[in-house]
Order: C-alpha cells, then sequence, then structure tokens
C-alpha cells in the first residue's frame, strides 16, 4: 500500500513536469501584459525541433537548446504581433497554435519521410534518468527510504529543472528589480513608462522567458519522457497548463501546486481504472477521464475564488492617442 | 503566355484523365494518419503493393477532423475515384449517407459493417489473433501478471482485450491488467500516455503489455525498451521498433484487405456486402521475424500453432466482444 503511493507520487511527478513548465512560461508572459494562448504551439514546436536535432546529432543537449531556440522564435512571431503591431493577442496564440500544428508534421514528412514523427531515438540522443547519490544504498530504510530513492531519486534532469524554476520564479517575480518591473508592466504598463522603462523591451524580455520554459518543456516530451516526436504529441497540455495558470492566479509557488494536483489526479485516474471502487463497482473510464475537470471546476467555483488577471493583459500598450 | 501554358496544362490534364478512365482507386486514412507504424499503415502498403505490381497510380487522403470524413468520401466520388476504401469504423455515417448518392461508385469500409448495395464491409476477427498473442504474453510472463493498453474506448478496441483476455486464460494462472487511454480520438495519438500507462502496469507487476492504441503504442513500446519489460505490437509489424523488448505484433492484415479491394474492382470481380477476414483467412496472426525470434520459445510457436489450428476447425471460438458487449473471460 505505502510502496503504491509512493509509485503514484512518482508518476504524479513525471505528469505534472510538462504542465510546471509550460504554465510558467504562460506565467512570464502574461504577468507582463501579453495572453499567451499559444502555449501549446510553442510547446509541440519546441518538441518537434528537439526530437529532430537530438535524432540529426545524437546529442539530447543540442535538442533542448534548438527546442528553446524555436519556442523562443515563436514567442517572438507573437511578441511582434501583439507588443510591436499591436494585434489581437489571443489571435495571435491561436494562430501560432495551428501555425505549429501544422508546420511539425510539414517539416518531419519532408526530413524524415516518417508521417510527421522523427526516428525514435535509441540509446544517446535522449536524456538519461539521473539517480541520485546514494539511492539505492538507502532503498531498504523504511518509510524514508522509498521516499528519497523512488520518489525523489530516477528523474530526468528536466525534472529537476522544473521543480526548481518555480521557487526560482517566485524569487524573480517578488525579489529582483526585474520581478517588480514585469509585474508592474502588466498591470499599469503607463507608469512604468513615465518612470522611463521601455514597456516594449520587457514584453519582449518576458516573452523570451517563455520561450526558454516552453523549449523546456518540449525538450521533456520529446526526448526525455519519450523517444521522439509523434504529430500532436502535446495532446492539449499547453491548454491544461494555462487552466493551471489562472487556477493559480498568476503566482509561481501556486503554479507548482496547482501542476502537482492536476498531474496527481491524471495519475490516480491511470491506476483507478478498471478497479472496484465502493458504492460504485468498477469504475468507468469516462468517469475517470472526467474527473481531473469536475474537480477543477468544483475547487474553481467553491475553494479558489475569482481569479483576476493581471490589468493590462491582453491590450496592447499605446503610449499616446 | 499565360494562355499557353494554361491550354498546356488543361491538355496535360485531359490525357491523364484518358489514361486513368478504367481505375481510379481511392483510400482514405482515419485519424493517426498513414504512417502510424500500425493500422493506417497496413492499408498505405497494401495500396502501395497494388500500386508496384498493376503501375495504376491511386489517390490518398488523411483526414485532419471529423467534418471531412464526409467531405472527403464525396469530393472523390464526384471526380470518380472507384474504388473508395474507407479505413476506419468512424467512416460508417459518413459512408451511409455518401454512398446511395454515388450509386455506380464501389465503396469499402474497413472495420465496421455500412448496409449499402454498393458498399463492401471489411471486418477483422481481431479476437483470433488477439487470443493467440494473449497465449504468447502469457507464456512469455514470469511475473503472471500481463497488461493490455486500449487506444480510444470503443467497442472494437475491447474486442481486442477480450481475445487476449481468451488467450491468457486458456494458458491460467495469469492475471491481465487492462486500461484504456482516453475516450476521444486524441487517445490514438498521445505517445506520453501510452508510457506512463505501461509503467504503471509494469509497476504493478505486468512484465509483458500488449497494446491496441495506434500511436500512443508507440510510448508503450518505449517503455518496455526502457524498463526491460516486454511489449505486443499491433496491427502492422511492429516487431523492429524496439528490437528484443517488442515480443511479437498481432498483425492485421489491412493491407491484404485493401488490395484485395482495388484488384477485385480490377478484375471486375466486385462484390458488396461482407468480407470476414480472421486466421482461416490469414487476414489476421503473430508476426515472426529476425527481431523477436530470440523471445519466443518452441513451445510457444506450438501452442500458437495448435491454437490457430483449433479455431480454424472450430474446436476453439473466440468470443466477440461486439457481439453481446460483454467478455466472459
Amino acid at each position: 500500500m505505502f510502496m503504491d503511493v509512493i509509485l503514484l507520487l512518482d508518476s504524479t511527478v513525471r505528469l505534472a513536469t510538462p504542465l510546471l513548465l509550460t504554465a510558467l512560461a504562460g506565467l512570464y508572459a502574461e504577468r507582463s501584459g501579453v495572453f499567451d494562448i499559444g502555449l501549446e504551439g510553442k510547446l509541440l514546436a519546441a518538441a518537434f525541433a528537439a526530437a529532430a536535432t537530438a535524432a540529426l546529432t545524437g546529442s539530447p543537449w543540442l535538442g533542448a537548446l534548438s527546442g528553446m531556440v524555436v519556442a523562443i522564435a515563436f514567442a517572438l512571431v507573437h511578441g511582434a504581433a501583439c507588443i510591436t503591431f499591436r494585434g489581437n493577442q489571443i489571435v495571435s496564440g491561436v494562430a501560432i497554435n495551428f501555425l505549429a500544428a501544422g508546420l511539425t508534421v510539414l517539416l518531419g514528412q519532408s526530413w524524415f519521410q516518417q508521417g510527421g514523427r522523427t526516428p525514435p531515438l535509441m540509446g544517446e540522443g535522449r536524456f538519461e534518468t539521473i539517480t541520485l547519490p546514494l539511492a539505492e544504498t538507502v532503498r531498504d530504510v523504511p518509510i524514508l527510504g522509498p521516499i528519497y530513492s523512488e520518489l525523489l531519486s530516477g528523474h530526468y534532469l528536466l525534472v529537476y529543472v522544473a521543480f526548481l524554476a518555480a521557487p526560482f520564479s517566485w524569487w524573480v517575480l517578488y525579489r529582483t528589480r526585474f520581478g517588480l518591473r514585469l509585474r508592474a508592466v502588466g498591470e499599469n504598463p503607463a507608469a512604468v513608462d513615465t518612470a522611463g522603462i521601455s514597456v516594449a523591451g520587457l514584453r519582449y524580455l518576458a516573452m523570451v522567458c517563455a520561450g526558454i520554459l516552453c523549449g523546456l518543456a518540449g525538450s521533456y516530451l520529446a526526448i526525455a519522457q519519450s523517444a521522439g516526436f509523434v504529430k500532436d504529441m502535446s495532446a492539449g497540455k499547453g491548454f491544461i497548463a494555462l487552466a493551471a495558470l489562472i487556477f493559480s492566479k498568476w503566482r509561481p509557488v501556486q503554479v507548482m501546486g496547482t501542476c502537482l494536483l492536476f498531474g496527481f489526479l491524471d495519475a490516480a485516474a491511470i491506476r483507478l481504472q478498471g478497479k472496484d471502487l465502493p458504492l460504485i463497482g468498477e469504475a468507468p473510464v469516462q468517469l475517470i477521464q472526467a474527473l481531473p475537470y469536475i474537480l477543477t471546476v468544483v475547487l474553481l467555483a467553491g475553494f479558489i475564488g475569482k481569479a483576476i488577471p493581471p490589468r493590462a493583459g491582453g491590450t496592447p500598450y499605446v503610449k499616446e492617442r | 503566355m499565360i494562355r499557353t501554358l494554361f491550354a498546356a496544362a488543361s491538355a496535360l490534364a485531359l490525357g491523364a484523365v484518358a489514361a486513368q478512365a478504367e481505375l481510379k482507386p481511392a483510400v482514405i486514412y482515419d485519424h493517426g494518419g498513414k504512417f502510424d507504424k500500425s493500422f493506417n499503415e497496413a492499408a498505405y502498403t497494401g495500396a502501395e503493393q497494388f500500386k508496384s505490381e498493376t503501375g495504376v497510380e491511386y489517390q490518398e487522403f488523411e483526414i485532419q477532423n471529423d467534418a471531412q470524413r464526409e467531405q472527403a468520401l464525396r469530393r472523390f466520388a464526384q471526380r470518380g475515384a472507384d474504388p473508395i476504401v474507407a479505413i476506419g469504423f468512424s467512416f460508417a455515417a459518413a459512408l451511409e449517407k455518401v454512398a446511395p448518392e454515388f450509386p455506380d461508385s464501389h465503396f469499402a469500409i474497413v472495420d465496421m459493417v455500412v448496409d449499402q448495395p454498393n458498399v463492401r464491409s471489411i471486418v477483422f476477427k481481431e479476437e483470433e489473433g488477439s487470443y493467440l498473442v494473449g497465449i504468447m504474453a502469457a507464456m512469455a510472463s514470469e511475473t503472471g501478471k500481463v497488461g493490455f493498453i486500449g487506444g480510444m474506448d470503443i467497442p472494437l478496441i475491447r474486442k481486442f482485450e477480450c481475445g487476449y483476455k481468451g488467450g491468457v486464460a486458456s494458458v491460467g494462472g495469469v492475471d491481465v491488467l487492462a486500461n484504456m487511454t482516453g475516450t476521444t480520438p486524441a487517445a490514438w495519438n498521445d505517445p506520453a500516455r501510452g508510457t506512463e500507462l505501461a509503467k504503471s502496469q509494469f509497476a504493478e507487476g505486468a512484465d509483458v503489455v500488449y497494446h491496441a492504441a495506434g500511436g500512443t503504442g508507440i510510448g508503450v513500446i518505449q517503455a518496455a525498451a526502457d524498463e526491460g519489460k516486454l511489449a505486443i505490437g499491433v496491427d502492422s509489424n511492429q516487431n523492429g521498433l524496439a528490437p528484443g523488448s517488442v515480443l511479437t505484433s498481432m498483425l492485421k492484415r489491412v493491407d491484404v484487405a485493401v488490395y484485395d479491394t482495388f484488384m477485385d474492382v480490377k478484375n471486375d470481380e466486385w462484390s458488396a456486402g461482407f468480407s470476414v477476414f480472421g486466421l482461416a483467412e490469414d487476414g489476421v496472426g503473430v508476426a515472426m521475424d529476425e527481431h523477436n525470434k530470440d523471445l519466443v520459445s518452441t513451445e510457444m510457436l506450438n501452442a500458437v500453432e495448435a491454437a490457430k489450428a483449433a479455431i480454424i476447425a472450430g474446436e476453439v471460438s473466440v468470443h466477440d466482444y461486439m457481439s453481446d458487449s460483454a467478455c466472459p473471460y
């Protein structure tokens, strides 16, 4: 029983990682006043770039790097449309999603002739799991042993990066000058402008941060968790991350909690399938799969309260009319 | 200049039409796409085989959303494509509507029955092939637990599951863990979830996992390779996806079905109605090649051959889930 719980939490961590990185990416973008529906597209594009590069070079590091570069490029396209040309942020984000969904398959097909998939990565070319020091020695220690050796050890590097990125983002947002300005530009860009700081510059910087994090999330999907790109492999994770961001009211540490909750529900859903539950008998797949969403609605409506987005979010900044 | 080009282009087009006037086969793939290394790819293989043997070009289309099913069928029929093979049960409703509009065209649908005078309904006895791989899984398992991972939760996939359970039960003493990936078409293309499902079954003690999940199954096979366990592929021969980690693949010869349909129209031997592919017709089976010969023991092969003979002879009948929406095993 105890071991089951540990394995459930272990799976939670694996499933929460891409959500967490993507949600943090959205956090930077939206805190700066640029709504980012295009998280899904950036995630997908980064996954493809990472898998393609890793397949060609055999190096996961170059893969992750190119994942980040491509995600940043997509983020800057979104930035150019929304910040410089003052376009509609939602429309631009949707366009990014469509662009990524089509482009990845098209390029994949013309480069690898496998119907938009990249060649499966074997051995090198893929990140390996990291075993923390002494994980094997302490495995037999009761309670703490399994927690350390199963739950904390044996994940991919990007998992640790993701869970460090959350507190780091908190520190950046609330304890650095950049963070203060970033929050200010999302609430009241006119005030930031009056203080002589470039609104556009700050927002572009936020988009770059979002690109880096989406790049890491995509790399995790394609070259750590899976071994290669499959079309549409992001499977809506960008949107779930967006929901997590709203759920946690655009705050980094809460984002981590929410993503862990979503990951936990997902992991639990996988394990509850086909099990006999008290009262209702064997759990139907449909019910189990709807559970995370039902819980989201209930929690949002009943316990979390109103989620207020950054005040300047969604509107391009115009200096003078 | 433009006018000359246009004239040349239309002359070319006319020429092309004249050359292919007698036969213009078309195939429409389902979600997952033609290179899913599984179900749709088998159809593609069959169409390619027809092309290389007869030299007749065929047309194809991969749908991107459900609204395109009816559009694609009608568009192909309007352009005179014949026969038109729709791959996948989800085309049934669209075909039911389009087929009567083009009574002179020949249609075929794989995995579903559409009762129209110009439609051939091709169904497979997946339960029989799954029964055979169930036997192999149960014999290969050392832990006494084997797994099944389905794609979208539909009766067709339950049919795979039920046949597999039957095969496992026939060996005895082995439990089956079964999971479905989801309830929407996205479940066919989510390898990350496939990996996670497989890992959870491995954690519960399973050491052989059979997937019937299209592109999601690539994640299942990946998980088996990562954890040193065994996976069983489906539809196409997937033994080579991770050599040494794929015990076998349950072949569903959609390629044969597509090839036969094209050929029948070409040779004027077309027939509408039911076309059933089971073990007896070599429509389903297990894949053996150089990638898995070290994994499969002689006893396993003997058991599979014995079961196959018994099923063909009618001594063993494998339950078809879709006949009563229940699995007795």
